[in-house]
């Protein structure tokens, strides 16, 4: 592994003097794509269902229109993540490989719990300079849980939660539809309800329904559940007619190793080659 | 003005019917000075790979010798050549571990990835700045004119494309672009990555 990065674990801080010298300078500083999102989770009769929204923004634009923000923690655990989504990408994949080294020297299925406390330690240690708020739920052998994790390292423990810029817009439908010990169809309807409430009343959400329903004996994952912002076929051909663009200088590099075998050509006449 | 339009630059990848393009500017600036115009941001990586970036000048010198080391390296300890899908986290998890004290460049990675079954699928994959992966099965795009790039592409760009229309659809999208962004152009250069060859073509461009 040494040879790949610095043998120092964390972060590498060399660029930092230089960037806040730049900084100083009145440069501005580039902005991170952010996941505006709309993120959620609820509790029903045998688990938890989680969703997302696909849309990742940098500033005003669209810059991925479906990607994933259910990311993997363990067999049966999940989170949703929003904020600065290098973060939330980065922190999900130490905490699920965390979580599998625990499970092994441990010998048993890990907690959600033991999820929740490893990114809200990690999260506080670094004082919300690591920009994700998560939405965490699983179920294990105490029972099927549901955590918010702030920035800054709070949590929440409740049976229905929203996070991101369209948590306001979900909430609102949590607020008017859920109710203890939901069916699974309806919680999963609930969800898609609330993503939905994101996807079309927030800017900063949009694309498609992701969902995830964790249960004691199983976990499914409902990738582009529901798909309501299909781009409509293009009626006319937009290509090119071979040709169209000038170039100057063309350059051809084959990746085909091409040889050919001639045999040796016996002299006429003569000895054959000794080959034995 | 920001560091990431500095040196200005675009880059943009397109994935086509078991090919690939990967095309970009050649301008170097200072501000809205032009220095140079044969500064290119496009790099090999393997036979089937290639990296595209974006950004600060020095950061993109920099980041293309220190991938050439890492994949060296690579190379040299498993004995096998890296994939794209492997490279595109090696360049993720290089570019997070300075999280915070970023470099200032948004990289393109455009290549042919090996199937199970041997078969080669076409792979683009972008980053942003601390190394957030964005995969996309149409075009990625980078630099000062990205945001004319996203709606040029978005418009002209459609499913399996051969090597010679692809290269005509990358090439419009990229020249049409960049002469609407003013710290992009003064030339271009577009690769087109298919299973049998690798096309390297220079193009004629507007000089202001």
């Amino acid at each position: 592994m040494s040879a790949f990065h610095s043998t120092k674990p964390g972060f590498d801080f060399s660029n930092a003097n230089r960037n806040a010298f730049l900084e100083g300078k009145g440069v501005k500083m580039p902005k991170a794509t952010s996941t505006g999102t709309t993120i959620v989770g609820c509790l029903f009769k045998d688990g938890i269902v989680l969703g997302a929204d696909t849309r990742a923004t940098a500033g005003e634009i669209v810059a991925d229109k479906n990607c994933e923000k259910i990311h993997y923690i363990s067999e049966s655990i999940r989170c949703c993540g929003a904020g600065t989504a290098a973060d939330t990408e980065f922190i999900t994949a130490l905490i699920s490989s965390n979580i599998e080294l625990h499970a092994l020297s441990t010998g048993r299925k890990p907690r959600v719990v033991t999820a929740m406390t490893m990114l809200k330690q990690r999260l506080f240690q670094h004082q919300g300079h690591i920009g994700a708020a998560l939405v965490l739920g699983g179920v294990d052998a105490t029972g099927a849980h549901l955590f918010t994790v702030a920035p800054h390292g709070s949590t929440d423990k409740l049976p229905y939660v929203t996070m991101g810029s369209g948590s306001l817009a979900a909430m609102a439908v949590f607020e008017s539809g859920w109710r203890p010990n939901l069916e699974r169809a309806e919680a999963l309807q609930l969800v898609v309800a609330a993503i939905s409430a994101g996807i079309f009343n927030d800017l900063g959400s949009g694309s498609n329904v992701d969902a995830c329903v964790i249960t004691a004996t199983e976990t499914e994952m409902l990738r582009n559940y529901v798909m309501p912002n299909v781009r409509v076929e293009k009626e006319r051909k937009y290509g090119f007619r071979r040709g169209t663009t000038a170039w100057t200088r063309e350059k051809v590099r084959d990746l085909i190793v091409s040889e050919e075998i001639r045999p040796i050509a016996v002299i006429a006449g003569g000895e054959e080659m000794d080959t034995s | 003005m920001s560091i990431m339009e500095h040196n200005g630059g675009s880059v943009i990848a397109m994935a086509g019917k078991d090919c690939v393009a990967i095309a970009s500017d050649l301008r170097l600036g200072a501000g809205a000075m032009t220095v140079a115009m044969n500064f290119e941001k496009i790099f090999p990586v393997s036979d089937r790979i290639y990296l595209g970036l974006t950004g600060l000048a020095t950061d993109i010198t920099t980041l293309r010798d220190r991938f050439r080391y890492l994949v060296n390296m690579f190379t040299i300890k498993e004995s096998r050549t890296i994939e794209p899908s492997t490279f595109a986290h090696l360049v993720s998890s290089t570019l997070y571990s300075r999280r915070f004290g970023p470099y200032f460049t948004e990289p393109v990675i455009a290549g042919l990835e090996r199937t199970p079954s041997g078969g080669l699928k076409p792979y683009i994959a972008g980053a942003d700045l601390i190394g957030c992966l964005n995969f996309a099965e149409d075009f990625i795009v980078a630099g000062t004119a990205s945001d004319k790039l996203f709606g040029v592409a978005e418009g002209l760009w459609e499913p399996n494309l051969g090597p010679e229309d692809l290269f005509e659809t990358i090439s419009q999208t990229l020249l049409n672009s960049v002469d609407r962004d003013a710290y992009s152009g003064w030339g271009a250069i577009v690769y087109v990555i298919t299973p049998e060859k690798v096309i390297t073509r220079t193009l004629k461009g507007r000089m202001d």
